[in-house]
């Protein structure tokens, strides 16, 4: 024992057993996280429970726990039972979605083969059995066979009726929406600037009037289009009833997708997994937020952590040089240096505070005043948005940028900065030419540590410009195409407001948990993309050996 | 102290072609003029009182124990030790007639006269033929010069006798070269902005033997255009490559003199003492 403390042995031991907690504490973390997530997008079976007193229920098993033992009566005190909770949907119905089941009042379980799941645009999940299709008002004759081959062709006919009239809604409408606020602020620019005499601009006031009248004309032709569409498309219904027998008529036009999952094969499954990931992934979200996708949020983040980036390296590195290279190390430097590591330490609520104060109200409050007087009170750039969120994170993940370019600058040998000038160069030329090209790896470093901890920053977002739900993207095809004046999505925030803001947290569980994943996800990518970088400029600058 | 013939006259109003011209044809003629020469590190003095002369096409070998200040010495010619916070120098250091630490002086400009090779091979981290066109490079030499760029990396790699070792390589990393090929390509390097004075800190201190008379050839060769000064732990390097030789202890300028008189028959008891290795 003795020897084995001496030698230092066991200590070997306590680093294996410290890295081993890690990976323990970390691997777990991930895989909590994906075991709750996939609920998300697996189809789990459809229960069909008759329970005592002759209620019927349909539904899906999200939870199975044990009865707490308060909750039972004292003769069965030593028992244990089981409660279960099902996803039962039909909340127009019931009221809603998610309902306890104790294992003592079941009666009857089955697992129907016709019993399906409805996806709606509005009001959550359908479970029941389907009845009929409608079109127009008629029944379509129910021929088994071809019952469900009717039932995709119409399905597919609606959703692509939904999806023209989104792209409508979206692009046209939203690019008419576009020209005609950015023509009724140019109007009150000009009345802005001609207050007082207002004749001077009547004739140019005017001609913009009558543009905005022409374009009000194209927004009624394609507003009458949405309408025409959509009033075909609500000619086709499906009638399901529930499992206690009431009948419900839903519109085709409101369904997201059908599926019956006890009768699903292996590739079915295989399947609808895809289709659910790729509208996670790749869509926009539904029924506040607790259904359908995140895009918004994915293209929020990622756009956000690229600004922070653009500005946060730049600056980071004009610091570190001058602290490394230009100023006179002494008590100043000290100070400045050690300043610097505490503002690392600074909640990052703080630097939400300082960047509402500084960056909204005081920069964009000045540049509403001098360049955009007309539309106040009414703010445009005196309010959260992109740039002013990248930014606030930013001045937080400077001090990362900075240690570690000046670790970086103060690993370059010495020799190789004094060879440079031994040979006539200056000492911007120097730093310019060997300097930070062989800190650039260091710089990289810097950058993956603040890129990691900007996209996961919340709490200063929350005062600086991300919304819960943003009706544009901040890019888009308008001109200037950049529009960093507006408020944006962010997974962070999304994951705090579907798991603790929305009215459905229950149904929004899985789907937090998926956000988790991702975001995880994104910011491992991030990385994985800097350190590629970052590996080819180490093989490219690695040092002398010799 | 300098008990052989010296001139000490300077030269000031002549022009730089001039003075090496006048270099080439008179040997002797003093190219560095070192007087009075006090040198502090905050408050120690590193070194103390020297005057000498440093003769131009000669090969000036500086010896003496560690910490003696040889190295320190060197540094002054080309103004290396500005580098350093918080250090003084009193008396002059003229090069060609005209005092170094002018205040108005271009330090960049005197790096260019005054080349320096340093004890540790550093090739910057790009090309070999990057690494000589460095020089040129940040002299204003722009890429649109090609031919001429070319040319002088051409010449100088043949200067440091590296060429025909590299000349199919010369757009790989300067970093894939051995030990002595880094040390030659840190030589060709220093003389591709074509300077008068070669400073060398201990070149070959970190090579092997062949490597280093490679080097010491190289020496050879260079005196005949350049002016060398070399600082140097091997003495028998020293006596193999110098034709002056300057003995240097706790700071002081012990012995200055001929080489072959400092080796055979030194004139101070420390010396002495130092060249047959009984300290140091």
């Amino acid at each position: 024992m003795k020897k084995s403390f001496k030698s230092g042995e066991i200590f070997i031991w306590f680093t294996g057993l410290g890295l081993g907690v890690s990976l323990i504490m970390i691997s777990g973390l991930l895989v909590l996280i994906f075991i709750n997530g996939s609920d998300y997008f697996l189809p789990a079976s459809v229960i069909n429970v008759t329970k005592t007193d002759g209620t019927v229920l349909l539904g899906q098993i999200t939870r199975t726990e044990e009865v707490s033992k308060y909750d039972l009566p004292e003769e069965l005190k030593d028992e244990t039972y089981k409660r279960i909770q099902l996803k039962t949907g039909n909340r127009e119905i019931q009221g809603f979605d998610f309902i306890w089941v104790d294992e003592r009042d079941i009666r009857e379980t089955k697992y129907p083969e016709d019993a399906v799941v409805i996806e709606r645009l509005e009001f959550g999940n359908f479970y029941g059995f389907i009845k009929e299709i409608k079109v127009n008002g008629k029944v379509k004759p129910d021929s088994d066979a071809t019952f469900s081959s009717i039932l995709t062709g119409y399905l597919n006919k609606t959703s692509n009726i939904r999806k023209e009239i989104n792209a409508v809604e979206k692009s046209e409408i939203g690019n008419l929406n576009y020209q005609i606020e950015q023509l009724r602020l140019k109007i009150k620019k000009i009345e802005y600037k001609y207050r007082g005499r207002e004749e001077q601009a009547a004739s140019e006031i005017r001609l913009l009037e009558q543009q905005i009248t022409e374009f009000d004309e194209a927004y009624k032709t394609l507003r009458h289009k949405v309408d025409s569409l959509s009033s075909i498309g609500k000619k086709f219904t499906v009638v399901c009833t529930t499992a206690s027998g009431i009948e419900k008529e839903i519109p085709l036009m409101s369904i997201v997708r059908v599926y019956s999952p006890n009768e699903m094969t292996f590739f079915s499954q295989i399947g609808f997994i895809a289709a659910k990931l790729w509208e996670f992934v790749f869509e926009e979200p539904r029924e506040s937020n607790t259904e359908g996708g995140v895009f918004p949020a994915i293209f929020g983040t990622v756009m956000m952590v690229l600004l922070m980036s653009i500005a946060v390296v730049p600056f980071g590195v004009l610091t570190a040089l001058y602290l490394r290279e230009y100023a006179k190390q002494g008590a100043m430097v000290r100070t400045v240096r050690i300043a610097v590591n505490n503002l690392a330490g600074v909640p990052s609520i703080v630097f939400g505070v300082f960047g509402l104060g500084f960056f909204i109200y005081f920069v964009g409050g000045t540049i509403d005043q001098l360049f955009f007087p007309e539309r106040l009170p009414s703010p445009t750039w005196g309010t959260g948005g992109i740039l002013w969120a990248s930014l606030t994170l930013a001045l937080l993940t400077m001090p990362v940028v900075i240690v570690a370019t000046e670790e970086a600058l103060a690993a370059i040998p010495r020799g190789i900065r004094e060879s440079s000038l031994a040979l006539g160069a200056t000492k911007w030329q120097t730093i310019r030419r060997i300097v930070l090209p062989a800190a650039t790896p260091g710089i990289l470093t810097g950058l993956i540590l603040a890129m990691a901890r900007g996209a996961g920053e919340v709490a200063p977002l929350m005062i600086t410009g991300v919304v819960k739900l943003a009706p544009s993207l901040p890019l888009d095809s308008n001109f200037p195409f950049f529009h960093l004046d507006r408020k944006f999505m962010h997974l962070g925030f999304h994951i705090y407001d579907v798991g603790f803001q929305s009215p459905n947290v229950e149904a929004a569980t899985p789907m937090v948990y998926m956000t988790t994943l991702l975001l995880i996800f994104l910011v491992v990518l991030l990385n994985i993309t800097a350190m590629v970088i970052r590996a080819r400029l180490r093989k490219k600058y690695k040092s002398s050996t010799f | 102290m300098n008990d052989f013939k010296l001139e000490t006259q300077v030269m000031p109003e002549k022009t730089a072609a001039e003075i090496k011209k006048a270099g080439k044809e008179h040997p002797d003629k003093n190219k560095i003029v070192v007087r009075d020469l006090n040198f502090y590190y905050s408050e120690v003095q590193a070194l103390k009182n020297i005057s000498m002369n440093i003769h131009s096409h000669r090969v000036t070998a500086l010896i003496g124990p560690s910490g003696c200040g040889k190295s320190t010495f060197l540094r002054l010619f080309n103004r290396m030790n500005d580098l350093i916070d918080d250090i003084r120098i009193e008396g002059e250091i003229l090069v060609d007639g005209q005092n170094i630490y002018d205040p108005g002086l271009d330090v960049v400009n005197l790096r260019k006269r005054v080349g320096m090779i340093f004890q540790k091979s550093n090739p910057f981290p790009k090309t070999i033929f990057e690494n000589v066109a460095y020089g040129l490079r940040v002299g204003g030499l722009g890429k649109k010069n090609k031919s001429e760029t070319e040319e002088l990396v051409e010449k100088s790699l043949r200067q440091a006798a590296l060429w025909d070792e590299v000349k199919d390589r010369l757009h790989e990393s300067a970093l894939s070269m051995s030990g002595g090929q880094q040390q030659r390509l840190c030589i060709a390097r220093a003389l591709a902005i074509q300077p008068e004075i070669i400073l060398m800190d201990e070149p070959a201190s970190a090579l092997d033997p062949i490597s280093t008379a490679k080097i010491e050839e190289l020496i050879h060769e260079l005196k005949k255009h350049y002016t060398i000064v070399i600082v140097t732990h091997n003495l028998q390097q020293a006596a193999r490559v110098s034709d002056l030789t300057a003995f240097f202890y706790l700071g002081e300028l012990i012995e200055y003199d001929k080489t072959t008189k400092i080796f055979t028959n030194p004139g101070k008891k420390q010396t002495e003492e130092y060249v047959t290795g009984r300290f140091g």
